[in-house]
């Protein structure tokens, strides 16, 4: 057992009433990837926290390198070797490449004068380490996501690094990034630097990780070997709940198609995109990141213009110019952004839920009738379990899960005919991804006509009955989702 | 108990300038009390607030879109323009003007607001021009318009019993000027708490992306509220021309700073979403009772004014600041 790089035990820490952490361990050997995960408010991002000095901790020990910490500041941690690459990578976006990776060493000199050879030299030095291949002079704001981070991992690297501690890094990345960072985390382990990932994907978990540990409520839940995790238990120990995945059969379809797509086209955007929907089926829209499937969503409801082609609803054309013609047109859109497209975070609860029908809930249509309202909100919060005490409160007392269903709740109580959902269940913890899938399930089941636009393969596959693939702006592939896998649908998007 | 502190949270803005009211009222009664405390200066009071309160009860509007109105004054000049120039054309230099048309020179207001705030507001939600600069663009824009038509002089010669209408107080007690404030006060507090265009006003300004994602129409909502504070401005400038009796293309240029000063004063948030009526009427009330006290003391200079109005701008800021963090602290 003394092989080990760190190990805490017994931590403890509480925020005035608010116990974040009750009593978690977490052990990493040496030159292992180690998976954090655990649903948003775990405590996965406080005992980082806690090992790299930024919090003190209430209880408990740690121990690093077989020496024990006592009081840790973050001056300590990067002596002793623990780096940690933010999501945000803290980085200067207004300087080059060199400056950012040279800085720290610079000031740290004391020197008044910039030496400008030696912070190439410091540079060059840097990026050696990971093979990593880019413009020196390159401004930081310009750098892709991912260059971005190979840069502050280039940076963590210059301190003698024994432990990484990454937090969430592939959120933003494309799946080809997550591949180029995989093989970078490899090479770290084979140098013998132990990473923490902290991640609540359950595929990068499996792919990546040897060990895992898993936080709920605060406590540790589960710890081990990856290989003896399955998809199960890992939802599980997330969630303390046991979730059966019950794949979507559309059974009530309605005759004639709700809505058409006939050759619609936005220059520069998609071509020549044709579709029929039946009221009562799911079907998935999926492509890569710039395959113009969000642009085709926007398309549908009005926020852009498509250059040629028809929508029809119900066999009749429609012209929808602006959000507004589609909610005319029963038509509603749940954006990819949910914090600042689909939400007023700062407002109530109620208000963003009848935001969108306020207009019918009035007397002689003039005076806004609350009485009609806060009938409205209740009946929204509960038919779609919003777990809320009041809903008075803010949007942002809500985690990602029950906001997504606020957004839902505010097209649902328009009472439409097509619902179109921009990656309904991004950002949003397993519980209620299964929930929200459940959801738009029975919804089809009563008739609605639903489109997922998502890069999500198990979500677009369990939850669609028909998938689409869109590859550059085309329609390239349809598929009945009983019989497709999710390498049938990947080798169609590349 | 609980109670009470919730209904002051939710008033804190006017809890807190109500506070300061208080203070100065015992103030002056320790100080000035007889020079203070009396009809005609109530009645002095109740007639000038009317003017400039008008305007920033319309610049309200547009601060809670996260907006501003920075054309109120040129708005008001250019509309007590043209209205004293179509008096003059109608019933020359020393006509008589019949009391009824008046209704005549509103309807001329009301037309010029909804030109120029639509025109504002088309520049914003059309063009995507930032508002400050829009309305800016467009107060030049009038105030040049203004100069042009005037010659840069006063105008003074038009018929009078139009000022001597608008200048009255009913029944000696009542202020002309003071009923249409007030008038107009009711209108906007039943449009921001009583119809559903207050609940879209206040989320627009929260977040202006989400709105449009929320199918609100924001170009309409937008031509209203720029609209309405046009023709606020405009109801100020004939309040302005009946107060002066003249028409000038600069009267009132320091409304501009003073509108915005008791707009923020009364708890609108300049990022926009937050604000209401009653905040905004006692602000307004605190500024001409500020105003007006100072006045009493003859050794103190009127230039001080300023002075004082940006302390308690700022001291308004530092309780607002205080409240919040015992709030958080909670």
């Amino acid at each position: 057992m003394a092989n080990s790089l760190l190990k805490a035990e017994h931590i403890k820490i509480s925020f005035g009433n608010v116990h974040a952490l009750r009593d978690v361990s977490l052990e990493i050997r040496p030159g292992e990837i180690h998976c954090l995960a655990g649903e948003n408010g775990c405590g996965k991002s406080t005992i980082v926290k806690i090992i790299t000095g930024v919090y003190q901790r209430d209880g408990g020990t740690i121990e690093f390198a077989g020496k024990e910490f006592g009081k840790i500041t973050p001056i300590d941690a990067i002596n002793a070797g623990i780096q940690v690459i933010y999501q945000d990578f803290s980085l200067f976006p207004n300087l080059t490449v060199e400056e950012n990776l040279a800085l720290n060493t610079e000031v740290a000199s004391g020197k008044k004068m910039i030496h400008w050879k030696k912070v190439q030299e410091i540079a060059r030095e840097a990026i050696s380490k990971t093979n990593f291949d880019i413009d020196l002079k390159a401004k930081v704001e310009a750098l892709t996501v991912a260059q971005k981070q190979m840069v502050a991992i280039s940076r963590a690297l210059m301190y003698n690094a024994k432990l990484i501690i990454m937090d969430e890094p592939t959120t933003a990345l494309t799946k080809k990034e997550v591949k180029a960072l995989f093989d970078v985390i490899l090479q770290l382990k084979s140098q013998g630097i132990a990473i923490l990932f902290i991640s609540h994907k359950l595929d990068e978990v499996f792919e990546i990780s040897d060990r895992f540990t898993i936080f709920r409520d605060g406590k540790l839940v589960a710890t081990g070997n990856t290989k003896e995790l399955d998809d199960k238990k890992f939802t599980f120990y997330m969630t303390g709940r046991e979730f059966e995945d019950k794949k979507f059969e559309a059974v009530h379809i309605s005759e004639k198609p709700v809505l058409e797509l006939d050759g619609l086209t936005m220059e520069g955007a998609f071509q020549d995109v044709s579709f029929r929907l039946h009221g009562g089926e799911i079907l998935g829209i999926t492509g890569l990141l710039d395959s113009g499937r969000t642009e085709l969503g926007l398309a549908m409801f009005g926020m852009r213009r498509a250059t040629s082609g028809r929508i029809l609803r119900n066999g009749e054309p429609v012209v929808i110019a602006n959000p507004g013609d589609a909610i005319r047109h029963k038509i509603g859109y749940v954006p990819e952004d949910r914090l600042s497209e689909g939400l007023f975070l700062p407002r109530s609860i109620g208000d963003n839920i009848i935001i969108s029908e306020i207009d019918k809930l009035t007397r002689n249509k003039i005076i806004f009738d609350l009485k009609k309202r806060d009938a409205e909100v209740a009946k929204w919060v509960q038919e779609l379990e919003i777990k809320t005490p009041d809903p008075g409160n803010a949007s942002t007392t809500l985690s990602g899960g029950n906001q997504q269903r606020i957004v839902l709740a505010k097209w649902l109580a328009c009472d439409l005919d097509v619902l179109i959902l921009n990656g309904p269940t991004v950002g949003v913890d397993i519980g209620s991804k299964h929930d929200i899938h459940n959801i738009l399930q029975k919804l089809a089941g009563n008739g609605l006509a639903v489109i997922i636009i998502s890069d999500d393969l198990p979500e677009v596959i369990q939850n669609c009955s028909r998938v689409l693939v869109i590859r550059s702006g085309r329609i390239v592939k349809e598929f009945q989702s009983r019989d497709v896998s999710e390498q049938l649908i990947v080798d169609a998007m590349m | 108990m609980k109670k009470i502190s919730s209904v002051y949270s939710k008033n804190r803005e006017v809890g807190r300038l109500l506070l300061i009211i208080l203070c100065w009222l015992i103030f002056m009664s320790l100080t000035q009390a007889k020079k203070f405390y009396t009809m005609p200066n109530f009645l002095t009071m109740a007639g000038q607030f009317p003017e400039y309160g008008v305007m920033a009860l319309g610049g309200m509007l547009c601060m809670i879109t996260g907006g501003i109105d920075l054309s109120v004054v040129g708005t008001a000049n250019f509309a007590s323009i043209l209205c004293v120039l179509l008096l003059t054309r109608v019933f020359g230099v020393d006509g008589v003007m019949p009391p009824a048309f008046s209704a005549v020179l509103f309807l001329v207001v009301i037309l010029i607001g909804i030109l120029v705030g639509s025109v504002n507001a088309g520049l914003v939600s059309k063009l995507k021009v930032p508002p400050i600069l829009a309305t800016l663009g467009m107060n030049q824009f009038l105030t040049g318009l203004c100069i042009v038509m005037t010659g840069g002089a006063a105008v003074s010669d038009f018929p009078k019993q139009y000022c001597d209408l608008f200048s009255q107080a009913i029944g000696g007690v009542l202020p002309v000027r003071l009923l249409v404030f007030l008038a107009v006060a009711f209108l906007i507090w039943f449009v921001l708490e009583k119809t559903t265009y207050g609940t879209k006003l206040r989320m627009y300004g929260t977040s202006a992306r989400a709105a449009e994602f929320a199918a609100i129409d924001t170009g309409k909502l937008l031509r209203k509220t720029y609209i309405t504070s046009s023709i606020c401005a405009g109801i100020g400038g004939l309040m302005m021309m009946a107060n002066y009796s003249s028409v000038r293309a600069d009267y009132g240029s320091n409304y501009t700073m003073q509108t915005i000063l008791i707009i923020v004063l009364g708890g609108v948030s300049p990022n926009g979403g937050k604000g209401r009526l009653s905040g905004v009427v006692t602000a307004i009330v605190l500024l001409k009772l500020l105003e007006s006290g100072i006045n009493r003391f003859r050794s103190v200079s009127t230039y001080y004014v300023t002075l004082i109005w940006g302390v308690v701008l700022i001291l308004a800021l530092i309780m607002d600041y205080m409240g919040q963090r015992t709030a958080r602290d909670h």
